[in-house]
């Protein structure tokens, strides 16, 4: 939490010299309170408050950055509990573990499927972030999967190994990438520091309870690491979700700095079902990093989109620029379909026209993103700023015809739109999934 | 220990409600339901007392559903055609706690029964099954202010849960509600003010604020999901603090939602894991009653609720 400027007030010398350019201590504690100017201005301050008064500048949850130059991801860096609160910053990364003991050829088949999960939704690309490659056998062994992985997919990795030796060759291979290494605990973490500084890379902290995962990145901050990610281990969901909601509490409400980094969940279900809800929990309830083993398309396709859900800004819903939209191979005959300019609402009649195969235009009003109920209650989306839409983007040297479709759900629009518009209005169906039938059934 | 651990204290607490009367209670339900009474964020249970878990209710309909997907229609096959089989399928079969039914019938388009069909109906259906029941209206606000006032007293002393009440038209169903000692849904279009208004003038006819349950209108995953999700956090937030005008339990019709999104006519596994995920983010948000359609999401989700409370 954010020091007052009463807080700030009591670290300072409480002479009021003006040397600051202001008339009092109190008033430059009130500018630092508002960040409005560098503690520098004092030249009396002690060097202990100047230490505290740094700190509490910096972000309360440490952002990491994972990956090599040439595909990276920040990760951290978030500032509220609740989503409503703000826009949640960075997404969870989606990561896949890769078991060294597997085939060659397995691990090729798996890497290859990972490298294809992309997907479209509502304009967005929703993409995985992270390989991670799991000792299960020898060093040796462990080096070449790191290999196979590094050469085929550009994705950024993370290293999981009990054994420092095969780590330590592990991280010289994928040093230009920063693989995240896994992990640091109390009985080796001298020994991992030393690994993650030689190549500078970022480092997991593990511990079961948060008091000595604390006690931990204290140890590896005095090493010189720090940037660290937290995993508090093997838990059930209800007590992981504990743990991630205290780690982010620690670091948002205490300004605890020794739990002030991102942190990680490992899904351990061989049910594609169990492993999508248990990663669609951590990502929902603030994980940085979410591991899961299963490649099905459905199954990473449900946590991606929850991802985009949950990390959307709520101030600021998807939108998308309000203009004419031509579908498909449209000629001066196609119809033109109206909805708002909210993504969900656009890529919803969008995907449903290309369904139908009838090139079509689609006109997207600007209703500051409001779907067409919210747009309509709020009077966004009525006869007059469909109007307006319709001359902004010359409608009548686009189409020959005279004839709109508007959505089911504000068929209540129909008689001031002819009349404003003077255009015919067709009633189109309520639900998105009704427009192909109703195209085809048009003539 | 160091590393004080960081404990919301609430004031507040969720209004707890019983669905369904067992015979002691008047009624002749073999079932009761429990929902709500929370004095904790979802799932963190080291802070507070979670006393009920979160209720999976499948949902039925008096008429054979029209525009079901295939992956959703041949879960249950032919019973679909015979509310009563659809019922006894659930229950026997499926082990359901308690049935959502869906008047769909009585909507003008969809077969436009009358109220005393309806009634007949919802008569039927309780000497079939001994479930509680939650009683959903056709959707078409005229037809319903007839239809459920009916439901109503065919059900009465059987506690059901009735909806939807909106702020436009609230007073029928409040009326009937408390006459024939039933529970009510409060449905409110993804605004807490809105919820809360409502509660506000359904508890001024005389029906507790302990008997309301908020349809705070949920989207499916990937339809706006976090809208709702965010308004079921606010409005947590402001109960536990001690606003008992939204400490009302959650309902969410998961189902509905889900099975016309396009996913759910992508593959059967698409549309199963589209239902699972929709149901078990709001429970992360609070909801405490999930009226879901796909028997084999509601199998996972009920694993899934198992796992989080069976620690
Ligand atoms: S320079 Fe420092 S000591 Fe002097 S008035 Fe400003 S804050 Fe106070």
């Amino acid at each position: 939490m954010a020091l007052s400027g009463l807080d700030i007030y009591k670290l300072l010398p409480k002479t009021n010299c003006r040397k600051c350019g202001l008339a009092t201590c109190l008033a430059f504690a009130m500018q630092l309170a508002k960040k409005a100017l560098a503690v520098e201005k004092c030249p009396f301050i002690s060097a202990e408050a100047k230490t505290i008064l740094e700190e509490q500048a910096l972000p309360p949850i440490k952002p990491v950055i994972l990956g090599g130059d040439n595909l990276k991801f920040e990760l951290g860096n978030e500032t509220v509990m609740f989503r409503h609160e703000e826009k949640f910053r960075n997404p969870a990364a989606l990561g896949f573990i890769i078991e060294d003991n597997l085939a060659d050829s397995k691990i090729r088949g798996q890497i290859e499927k990972i490298n294809q999960l992309k997907f479209e939704r509502v304009g967005q690309l929703l993409e995985v972030n992270l390989i991670a490659i799991k000792q299960n056998t020898g060093a040796d062994r462990f080096l070449e999967v790191s290999e196979l992985v590094l050469n085929n997919t550009v994705l950024p990795v993370m290293l999981i190994s009990g054994d420092i030796d095969a780590l330590k060759q592990a991280a010289a291979v994928a040093a230009v990438r920063r693989p995240l290494l896994y992990c640091a605990t109390k009985d080796n973490f001298s020994q991992i520091a030393a690994i993650a500084k030689e190549f500078q890379l970022p480092l997991v902290a593990a511990a079961q309870d948060i008091d000595e995962l604390a006690h931990l990145t204290k140890g590896l901050n005095a090493l010189g690491i720090r940037d660290l990610i937290l995993d508090t281990g093997e838990k059930n969901v209800a007590d992981k979700i504990w743990d991630l909601t205290q780690l982010r509490r620690q670091a948002l409400k205490k300004s605890n700095r020794a739990l002030g980094y991102p942190s990680l969940a490992i899904v351990d279900k061989t049910d594609p079902y169990e492993e999508a809800m248990e990663a669609a929990a951590y990502i929902a309830k603030y994980a940085g990093i979410v591991l899961i083993k299963g490649l099905e398309s459905w199954e990473v396709l449900s946590i991606l989109t929850l991802r985009q859900n949950i990390y959307t800004d709520p101030q600021k819903p998807l939108q998308i620029e309000p203009k004419l939209y031509p579908v498909g191979k449209t000629t001066k005959e196609s119809p033109v379909l109206i909805t708002t300019n909210f993504s969900l609402s656009y890529y919803t009649v969008l995907s449903e026209v290309e369904a139908s195969k009838i090139p079509s235009y689609i006109l997207s009003v600007d209703t500051e993103g409001m779907s067409v109920l919210t747009a309509w209650a709020a009077e966004k989306f009525n006869a007059e700023s469909i109007t307006k839409s319709l001359d902004k983007c010359a409608i009548r040297d686009v189409v020959v015809h005279k004839n709109l479709i508007i959505p089911g759900y504000v068929a209540i629009l129909s008689g001031d739109l002819e009349e404003q518009s003077g255009y015919k209005v067709i009633v189109g169906p309520k639900e998105a999934a009704g427009i192909p039938v109703f195209l085809k059934n048009l003539n | 220990m160091e590393t004080q651990l960081v404990l919301e204290k609430w004031a507040g607490v969720i209004s707890a409600l019983t669905i369904g009367a067992n015979k002691e209670d008047g009624g002749s339900r073999a079932n009761i339901v429990r929902i709500g009474g929370q004095g904790s964020l979802p799932l963190l249970f080291k802070e507070g007392s979670i006393p009920n878990r979160p209720v999976i209710a499948f949902e039925i309909w008096d008429t054979p559903p029209q525009d079901w997907p295939d992956d959703l229609t041949s879960a249950y096959g032919k019973v679909l055609n015979d509310p009563f089989a659809w019922a006894d399928k659930c229950v026997n079969e499926l082990k359901a706690q308690l049935l959502c039914v869906r008047m769909q019938g009585a909507h003008p388009d969809f077969g436009n029964k009358d109220p005393g069909e309806a009634a007949n109906f919802i008569s039927a259906l309780l000497t079939r099954v001994k479930v509680p029941l939650i009683i959903i209206g056709s959707g078409d606000d005229s037809k319903d202010n007839l239809i459920l006032p009916a439901c109503s007293e065919a059900a009465k002393n059987e506690r059901c849960l009735i909806g939807c009440a909106v702020q436009d038209n609230y007073k029928t169903l409040v009326a009937s509600v408390l006459a024939d000692g039933h529970h009510i849904i409060a449905e409110s279009p993804i605004d807490i003010n809105i919820a809360k208004q409502l509660n506000i003038l359904i508890s001024d006819m005389g029906l507790s604020l302990e008997r309301i349950v908020i349809n705070p209108t949920i989207g499916a995953l990937g339809y706006g999901l976090e809208y709702a999700y965010s308004i079921m956090e606010r409005a947590r937030l402001a109960a536990l603090s001690g606003d008992k005008t939204l400490a009302s339990p959650f309902i969410c019709f998961v189902g509905q939602e889900t099975w016309r999104t396009k996913e759910a006519k992508a593959g059967y596994e698409q549309g199963v894991i589209w239902e699972i995920i929709t149901a078990t983010s709001l429970i992360q948000s609070g909801a405490d009653l999930l009226v879901m359609r796909h028997p084999a999401a509601v199998e996972k989700v009920a694993g899934y609720i198992d796992s989080l409370f069976n620690k």
